[in-house]
């Protein structure tokens, strides 16, 4: 039998109680969502206070509305969409062959040893140069065309991705590829049930990274040889001091990584929804 | 089928962690191995399983297996190994995806599996909405979905607290009570191995050589019940005075490592 023990009985001392004090404070910050957009709002305001009063001169920075205004022209004479059809044009098309190139060498030298051997040692000394520097040879070797521009964009995305493929394979738990072989399930399956899908999130986070190095690169490409794209307009605007047409353009570079960080982050909760 | 260990030896680079090591699981026959902390009981159960080459001895089968089982040497992991992607239902169905069954066939196993399990309700769970012993159970039905000859189970319930280890403990001894399936039972828990188990085999210290092999005088039946409470005791405190002195080695040398 269970001897259970009766209710505490025992007399409450006359000595004063006192709480215990709160430690556990703070170290668990918040989104603060609605704190950013107000923030967000107040320095635009601030900043076209500053602009139609005259405190700043609107050559060095003009207000958001004459940006706006600037938007809206570009929008409504076609321009726009021309600058940014070839921008995207160049982005869509690098990201694509360095993301294809980068995954298969990243799975490949994740799952083969002499892949591996290879692959890290040419990734380790060709990821650090900045690839825009290869942009004149580019051209040399592939003639002054659209190609250089997408192959220095594939290139930059090539190395991010194929590093964050190998990191994904490598961070797979080994239980659950020995569980795998436990049951005889083949190589192949075995990659797309247990492996593809235990790298996905540093696939994914490598997306975010490759994203913003097209961008970076595409811009920079154009700069250098481009008739049309968002980066050749934001450098004639500044060659001909049209300060509000620049920052139009920075704009829109911002829309664009806000839109691609939008995807991905919707890509992540349909594809990562069992984290 | 039986299962053979053929003087089993390996190493880890210059660290010896198995010195032939020989015996025998018969059919539906359930063994423990225990012994003190590094002396190569999961090694051991690796090698057995096929997941681990020896450098020197085997590890064999003789006889046939069932003739419906569809992987005859099946683990059960420590951590349950689950696909955290996939629901209970579809990580129970993973091992037989490859295997000739149809999509009709594949479904009475899996929906007979999580029946055995208590896992109906929990289809479409996935494992990190399930406590530690829940993922244990999709673990189990898993292997069982494939019907295994011998269950290779590594320390299946050292990572779960005390009450569920009690309550999947009683699975185990309901799943094995037919004798249609054998058992290799990896434990540091001896209350476990003489619960479970026909015969235990205490390992010695690394590198692990096989010091006893001890059966239990028991009916595995017969020993969940208050009144056999006193010989399980009695076997613990055997088997504890076989592996306590090189237990409080083994501790000491893994603390100075």
């Amino acid at each position: 039998m269970l001897d259970r023990a009766a209710p505490d009985t025992k007399e409450e001392s006359t000595e004063r109680r006192r709480p215990v004090a709160f430690r556990g404070a703070g170290f668990t910050p918040d989104n603060g969502r609605y704190v950013g957009s107000i923030t967000l709002a107040l320095v635009v305001a601030v900043w076209q206070l500053a602009g139609s009063s005259g405190w700043v001169n609107p050559l060095f920075l003009p207000a958001p509305s004459a940006i706006a205004v600037a938007l809206y022209k570009l929008a409504t004479s076609g321009a726009l969409w021309q600058h940014l059809w070839w921008s995207l044009l160049r982005i869509g098309a690098g990201w694509i062959i360095g993301t294809a190139a980068g995954v298969i060498t990243g799975f490949a030298i994740g799952l083969s040893t002499m892949a591996r051997g290879v692959g890290i040692t040419f990734i380790s000394a060709l990821f650090p140069i900045p690839k825009i520097a290869l942009l004149p040879l580019l051209i040399l070797w592939l003639g002054i065309g659209e190609e250089p521009k997408i192959a220095t964009i594939a290139l930059g995305v090539f190395f991010s991705t194929a590093i964050s493929v190998y990191s994904g394979v490598d961070a797979v738990p080994r239980n659950l590829i020995r569980m795998a072989q436990s049951f005889n399930v083949p190589f192949h399956a075995i990659v797309r049930r247990v492996i593809w899908p235990g790298a996905l999130p540093s696939i994914l986070a490598g997306f975010r990274i490759t994203a913003s190095v097209a961008l970076l690169l595409v811009v920079s490409a154009e700069m250098i040889g481009a008739q049309f794209g968002i980066g050749a307009f934001v450098l004639q605007a500044g060659n001909l001091l049209q300060t509000d047409q620049l920052l139009a353009g920075v704009v829109i570079l911002s829309l664009f990584g806000l839109a691609v960080g939008k995807l991905i982050n919707w890509m992540e909760a349909r594809l990562l929804h069992w984290r | 089928m039986d299962l053979i260990a053929d003087h089993i030896s390996h190493r880890f680079g210059k660290l010896a962690v198995l010195d032939d090591v020989s015996f025998t699981v018969s059919a539906g026959e359930v063994v423990a191995i225990v012994g003190p902390s590094g002396c190569g009981k999961s090694t051991l159960l690796s090698i057995l399983g096929g997941l681990l080459r020896p450098d020197e001895g085997a590890a064999e089968l003789r006889g046939a297996p069932p003739a419906d089982s569809l992987n005859p040497l099946t683990f059960v992991f420590q951590d349950s190994a689950l696909l955290p992607w996939s629901t209970v239902e579809e990580n129970v169905e993973f091992p037989l995806l490859h295997t000739a069954l149809t999509a009709a066939e594949r479904r009475a196993v899996i929906d007979d599996a999580l029946l055995r399990t208590g896992l109906v309700d929990f289809r479409t769970t996935y494992p990190k909405q399930l406590s530690g012993g829940m993922r244990q159970r999709v673990g189990i039905a898993r292997a069982l979905a494939v019907r295994p000859a011998i269950l290779l189970m590594d320390e299946p319930l050292s990572a779960l607290d005390s009450q569920t280890r009690e309550l999947l403990m009683e699975d185990f001894v309901r799943l094995l009570a037919d004798g249609a399936m054998g058992a290799v039972y990896v434990t540091h828990n001896l209350e476990e191995a003489v619960r479970l188990a026909d015969r235990v085999v205490v390992l010695s210290r690394r590198p692990g050589r096989i010091r006893e092999i001890v059966t239990i005088p028991m009916m595995r039946a017969e020993r969940g019940g208050s009144g056999a409470r006193a010989q399980m005791v009695s076997l613990q405190g055997e088997l504890w005075s076989l592996i306590r002195n090189e237990a409080i080695d083994a501790e000491r040398e893994v603390q100075h490592a």
